[in-house]
């Protein structure tokens, strides 16, 4: 038997399982459009490969990862990009990003595929072939897996899988595990080669009997891979509390659970690792839970960039339903409208309507009951960061550790006074990470000013410099050749010319005694003038 | 007693050349309270403050010559961090200045004459070109201060607000309605 350890608080929400995982994945029509956005991933956007009116194979690569942290993004089936451009997405902003549009042609015309062994295949080909298969981790946080299959400077003793699947009312991996165990294991198997791990732990809560035993029977001849079953207690699927469960090992907020010699995977990018490595298999389509106020409540196998509309249509939704939540109801958020489509990232969608999720009553003062720190799966003070965070004083949230919050939202549910806690601390994040850049921006404006006001002194320096260089070198010229006396009697020879040739003008050459008495009579008229100027500008 | 006189005046002696060779040894170069204050300040180098730059503008703080509201582009928040780094009352923006939404400058391409006074205007070197050649502003560095705009002899330069997309997108302050008492 393993021991297991404790994390800090938690809570027991209404699970809401049992509904969903009546009847098998199914695997609905094709929709009438698919809308990938470019920019499902953790990092840079990928940079689109295809342009409007394009015939793309299903599994085609569209959009090629750009450097660094980026992952790829492939057509979900074939058919024509019919428009790329920018679209609501699935995100709490409801802003818009890049698109591209696809209308399926219903043939399902795959691109052409290789089969490779993954026992034989080099390391740094999987990792290649994961970044261009699109494989980012499934659980939510969609951080691209070849990055995380990078290893860092200390080795990597333990690989967490993780198929806790805390959060109420999502069953997307409980299916996953009933039904493809023996692929989310080979994918295990992967891991635990490209990182060079001593043993793989597979964490699933106590509520999901059925998929415990079929990893049970999956895993069974592997030695180093164990299934744990861990009770059940939310959030004990986050990656943090899972590790402190499984290993008693603590992550904290800025240190890698790599530096600690463990790395957690979803189950479902295991399974995706297995199959885009072993068949070449891109990231095309996820299991998504539809649930909540639809008829028939059930996981799908859903193709990336199939509306919410139409995959609630499939499960039946209910007239009654007045927004959707793409997530669980902890940490899930509202969709902007229901034409967005489904991303790597939505494990589940939910229906509400106001009886299965009445309107929050409005928030009352905080009391100071402490009862949000009973249950902060991180040993927080929820009551003092939320009084922070409402007065905007951030140097004091952070002091308090507010990047330590996973944003899990036990605190909330346990709040008597109902207040919004999770939000103020999503706003007092995104605020810190603001002023972050704009002290940057401020930084790098500061030093350019400096610069140019450095190269406008040096300029001016240089070109006193070099004109006083010039003089000098003039001035030098000058002492040093003396004009030679050749040249001074030419000069003086000009000169005298000149001045014997001065002639006076033709037209006074020659001039009657009266036009002489006239010009001497005008001449004195302007002296006199002229005097009086002067005497009217003297007085 | 003419003992105990000469030990204090000893000790004197000691603390004082201490003191005095500290005062030399580890004297401080300029006056680190105007890098405090202008650390505070935005660097737009705008001058909208009346001085030439935010540097003048924090020197002229230190040596209380200029008020603490008269920097629009730090906003309230930029005077609530002056007026705690002074130790001094928060105060209200004046009339005349009133903080703007951000704004990158932008060229239209097609009217510009290539004169370069807008490249002798800008304070962080943001627009590149030459004479007689077509210029344009590197929006990541330009920081809105909108000295470009006055010496454009054909208006070709305008301020665009930043719009707000999924990269800078924020978690808004928790705003919900209150309910109505009966």
């Amino acid at each position: 038997m393993t021991q297991l350890y404790h994390f800090h608080g938690g809570v027991h929400p209404p699970t809401h399982k049992n509904q969903s995982t009546r009847s098998p994945i199914a695997t609905p029509p094709l929709p009438s459009k698919l809308v990938i956005p470019f920019h499902q991933h953790v990092g840079s956007m990928a940079k689109p490969l295809v342009q409007a009116g394009d015939y793309v194979f299903k599994g085609q690569l569209i959009g090629m990862p750009e450097d660094g942290l980026s992952s790829a993004i492939h057509a979900s089936t074939s058919g024509t990009i019919t428009e790329i451009g920018m679209q609501v997405v699935a995100h709490a902003s409801g802003l818009p990003d890049l698109c591209a549009t696809l209308i399926p042609d219903g043939n399902e015309a795959w691109i052409e595929r290789e089969r490779h062994n993954p026992i034989t295949l080099p390391i740094d080909e999987i990792r290649h072939i994961l970044r261009l298969a699109g494989i980012v981790g499934l659980g939510g946080a969609v951080f691209p897996s070849d990055a995380k299959l990078r290893g860092g400077k200390h080795h990597v003793r333990t690989i967490v899988l993780n198929g806790a699947e805390c959060e109420p009312y999502i069953t997307c991996d409980d299916m996953l595990m009933r039904q493809r165990a023996r692929d989310i294991v080979r994918g295990g198997d992967i891991i635990r080669r490209v990182l060079g791990a001593d043993e793989v732990l597979i964490g699933i809560e106590d509520n999901k009997p059925q998929a415990i035993a079929m990893m049970q029977e999956a895993c069974v001849d592997r030695s180093s891979m164990r299934v744990i079953a861990v009770p059940t207690l939310y959030p004990g699927g986050g990656a943090k509390q899972l590790i402190r469960v499984l290993t008693g090992i603590e992550v904290a907020a800025g240190v890698r659970s790599t530096d600690k010699g463990v790395q957690c995977f979803n189950v479902a990018t295991a399974y995706s690792i297995y199959r885009a490595v072993a068949f070449s298999e891109p990231l095309l389509s996820r299991i998504v839970t539809v649930t909540g106020n639809v008829q028939k409540p059930q996981n799908f196998e859903v193709l990336i960039g199939t509306p919410v509309d139409e995959l609630v249509a499939w499960a039946g939704g209910k007239p009654d339903t007045t927004h959707h939540i793409m997530g669980g109801p902890m940490m899930g958020v509202a969709l902007p409208n229901d034409q967005v489509s489904v991303v790597k990232a939505c494990n589940c969608i939910i229906a509400a309507s106001d009886a299965l999720f009445p309107p929050a009553p409005p928030a009352m003062p905080c009391i100071r009951c402490t009862r949000c720190a009973e249950v902060c799966p991180q040993e927080l003070q929820p009551q003092d960061l939320y009084w922070f965070a409402k007065s905007k004083n951030f140097g004091k949230a952070q002091e308090f550790h507010l990047f330590d919050c996973i944003e899990c939202g036990a605190c909330s549910y346990v709040c008597p006074s109902h207040i919004p806690l999770v939000q103020y601390y999503r706003f007092a994040k995104s605020e810190i990470w603001a002023r972050d850049n704009d002290k940057k921006a401020a930084d790098q404006a500061r030093e350019r000013h400096e610069f140019r006001e450095y190269r406008i002194e040096r300029e001016k320096q240089e070109k006193a410099d070099k004109l006083a260089a010039k003089e000098k070198a003039a001035l030098a010229a000058k002492q040093a050749a003396p004009v030679s006396d050749d040249a001074q009697q030419k000069i003086q020879a000009a000169m005298a010319l000149a001045k014997q040739q001065a002639i006076t003008p033709k037209n006074v050459s020659d001039l009657t005694p009266q036009q002489q008495a006239e010009i001497a009579d005008i001449e004195a008229r302007r002296a006199n003038s002229q005097a009086r100027a002067q005497s009217d500008a003297g007085t | 007693m003419i003992s105990a006189l000469l030990v204090m005046a000893g000790i004197a002696i000691v603390l004082g050349a201490v003191l005095g060779y500290a005062a030399i040894k580890f004297r401080v170069e300029g006056n680190p309270l105007v890098d405090k204050i202008d650390a505070v300040l935005p660097q737009t180098q705008c001058g909208q403050c009346g001085f030439p730059g935010c540097k003048p503008y924090a020197t002229a703080i230190a040596a209380e010559e200029a008020d603490i509201n008269c920097c629009p582009p730090g906003g309230e928040e930029g005077i609530r961090k002056l007026a705690e780094l002074l130790n001094k009352e928060f105060k209200p923006f004046g009339d005349n200045a009133k903080p703007k939404p951000k704004s990158v400058a932008y060229i239209d391409e097609n009217t510009c004459i290539g004169c370069t006074l807008c490249i002798q205007a800008c304070p962080v070197d943001a627009i590149v070109g030459a004479a007689k050649q077509m210029h344009t502003i590197i929006a990541a560095d330009c920081t809105g201060c909108e000295l470009c705009l006055a010496p454009c002899p054909v208006d070709c330069i305008a301020m665009n607000p930043i719009e707000e997309t999924l990269s800078v997108w924020k978690w808004k302050y928790p705003v919900y309605a209150l309910s109505p008492t009966p």
